[in-house]
């Protein structure tokens, strides 16, 4: 069978060329969905009966969630092709989505702190789901710690390839662990989990955000990507045309 | 003709005898456990009925970031003469070389702290009923924090300003370890059964003995090669 298509997908300048079209695209499809979900359901979704309007913040604080952890995982797996194939972009996307991840905890962190005073009265508890996503962002930080201190690029993305994989591992270790400690103390006070009891009012905003925000990371995932590819490939022919405006007309298409 | 060691034991004994000749290597993470327990009732005040509700967890604590202090000595000698890169191109599985090396480390680091334990236990005023499982979860809990460990270890060994990178790739790792490890020690100073605790904790111990080594020496291929 013909697996030159497989094979393009890993050249680094395919992926350049061919996101050149999406990124307009992604751009206006998430401002788009980001646009209209934040003004539904900061504006038009129904008040909730017990938090009133402070719950509106699930606009942002659960998409963003879904999209840290699914991050972890596409980093994760990003190292495993690397490592197995040996390939440079999945290396590039693995160390594109690491940053951005961390970022994407920390906006959850910050958006469930501000959620939790007025709701539960307080900045911070110590309870499982709380406790387990903490550790994710530390383990975030140490795939980048982990980039930023070998000299040899290479080296940098084999290694960080391997603690992703180990974190793996151990991240619904950390969550069940949790979750037994918690209950282990103390009863659970209020679980927030009522998910599944959400009105279709308020379902309808939630859905929409989250297709955008998983659209908006598409994008910026891709555009680190590119600005990686550049930085790595920086000294091949076809970035030096980009650079400097060239146009060949030898060009093979690709 | 006699048979000659396999390369297991002849890695183990190596590491322990080289282990030994550096007792003042040994003695640093106890002396830290020691000093930095001492601290606790020098910061908090001596009141025993805090310093009960609390040791276990100290306890706990404390022995995680001696045995993160020590983690970095794992590779780091062989690293440097060349011996790593001997045992990486020996036909020998690389797993079992790093086993050897991991349990030569347990016993000259793991081993000790869990031992003088009880005594920090005594310092902290522990109810008399958690001190063995303060023990058995050491037991467990230190040789999967020397496995898991060494994983860090081996990623970091190719640095030369390794430093504090080490505590925080492994850290993260450890929090599972540590949170069953503390909840035996503080079940049972309450009286109840830790059995669930400690299962777990093998459990950990059993996967990491399985998968860590694995790791170790991907990890160790890529430091070395780097």
């Amino acid at each position: 069978m013909n697996w030159q298509w497989f094979h393009r997908l890993g050249s680094p300048r395919w992926f350049y060329e061919k996101t050149d079209a999406w990124v307009p695209w992604l751009l206006i499809l998430a401002w788009g969905l980001l646009l209209t979900g934040t003004v539904w359901g900061l504006g038009f979704a129904p008040m909730d009966a017990k938090q009133k309007d402070s719950y509106r913040i699930l606009y942002v604080h659960a998409p963003v969630a879904f999209i840290s952890m699914a991050c972890y995982y596409l980093m994760a797996i990003a190292g495993a092709i690397g490592l197995i194939w040996k390939m440079k972009l999945p290396y590039m996307v693995m160390k594109s989505a690491a940053p951005i991840g961390f970022a994407f905890t920390v906006i959850v962190l910050a958006t469930g702190s501000i959620w939790g005073r007025p709701t539960w009265g307080t900045w911070w508890e110590w309870d499982g789901r709380m406790t387990s996503y903490l550790v994710l962002s530390f383990l975030y930080l140490g795939v980048i710690a982990l980039q930023n201190a070998f000299q040899s690029r290479d080296t940098a993305d084999k290694a960080s390839a391997i603690l992703a994989l180990v974190g793996t591992v151990n991240i619904p270790i950390i969550y069940k662990s949790v979750d037994w400690w918690y209950t282990l103390h103390q009863p659970a006070t209020l679980k927030l989990t009522g998910e599944s009891t959400i009105h279709v009012s308020m379902l309808y905003p939630l859905f929409t955000m989250i297709v955008g925000f998983y659209v908006f990371f598409t994008l910026v995932l891709i555009l680190f990507t590119r600005t990686e590819i550049l930085r790595r490939e920086s000294r091949t022919q076809w970035v030096k045309d980009l650079a400097t405006g060239t146009v060949r007309k030898d060009e093979v298409a690709s | 003709m006699a048979k000659s060691p396999s390369l297991f034991t002849a890695t183990f004994r190596r590491d322990l005898l080289l282990a030994f000749r550096h007792k003042g290597e040994m003695i640093n993470p106890l002396v830290f456990f020691l000093i930095a327990i001492s601290m606790i009732p020098l910061g908090l005040g001596p009141d025993k009925d805090l310093l009960m509700r609390i040791a276990p967890g100290i306890l706990w604590v404390m022995a995680l970031l001696a045995t993160l202090l020590s983690l970095d000595n794992l590779f780091r000698s062989d690293f440097d003469d060349g011996t790593l890169e001997q045992l990486l191109i020996s036909p020998h599985p690389l797993y079992l070389s790093m086993l050897a090396k991991v349990l030569a480390y347990w016993i000259a680091t793991g081993l000790p702290l869990m031992l003088m334990s009880p005594l920090l236990g005594v310092m902290l005023s522990l109810p008399s009923g958690a001190f063995i499982a303060l023990c058995s979860s050491l037991l467990l809990g230190t040789a999967a924090m020397s496995l898991i460990g060494a994983v860090g270890a081996a990623l970091t060994v190719g640095l030369r300003k390794g430093g504090l990178l080490i505590s925080l790739i492994v850290m993260p790792l450890y929090v599972p370890i540590l949170i069953f490890g503390a909840s035996a020690v503080a079940e049972a100073a309450l009286g109840n059964p830790f059995n669930m605790q400690l299962a777990v904790l093998g459990a950990i111990l059993v996967m990491a003995l399985v998968l860590a080594p694995l790791a170790t020496a991907g990890a160790l291929r890529v430091s070395v090669n780097g």
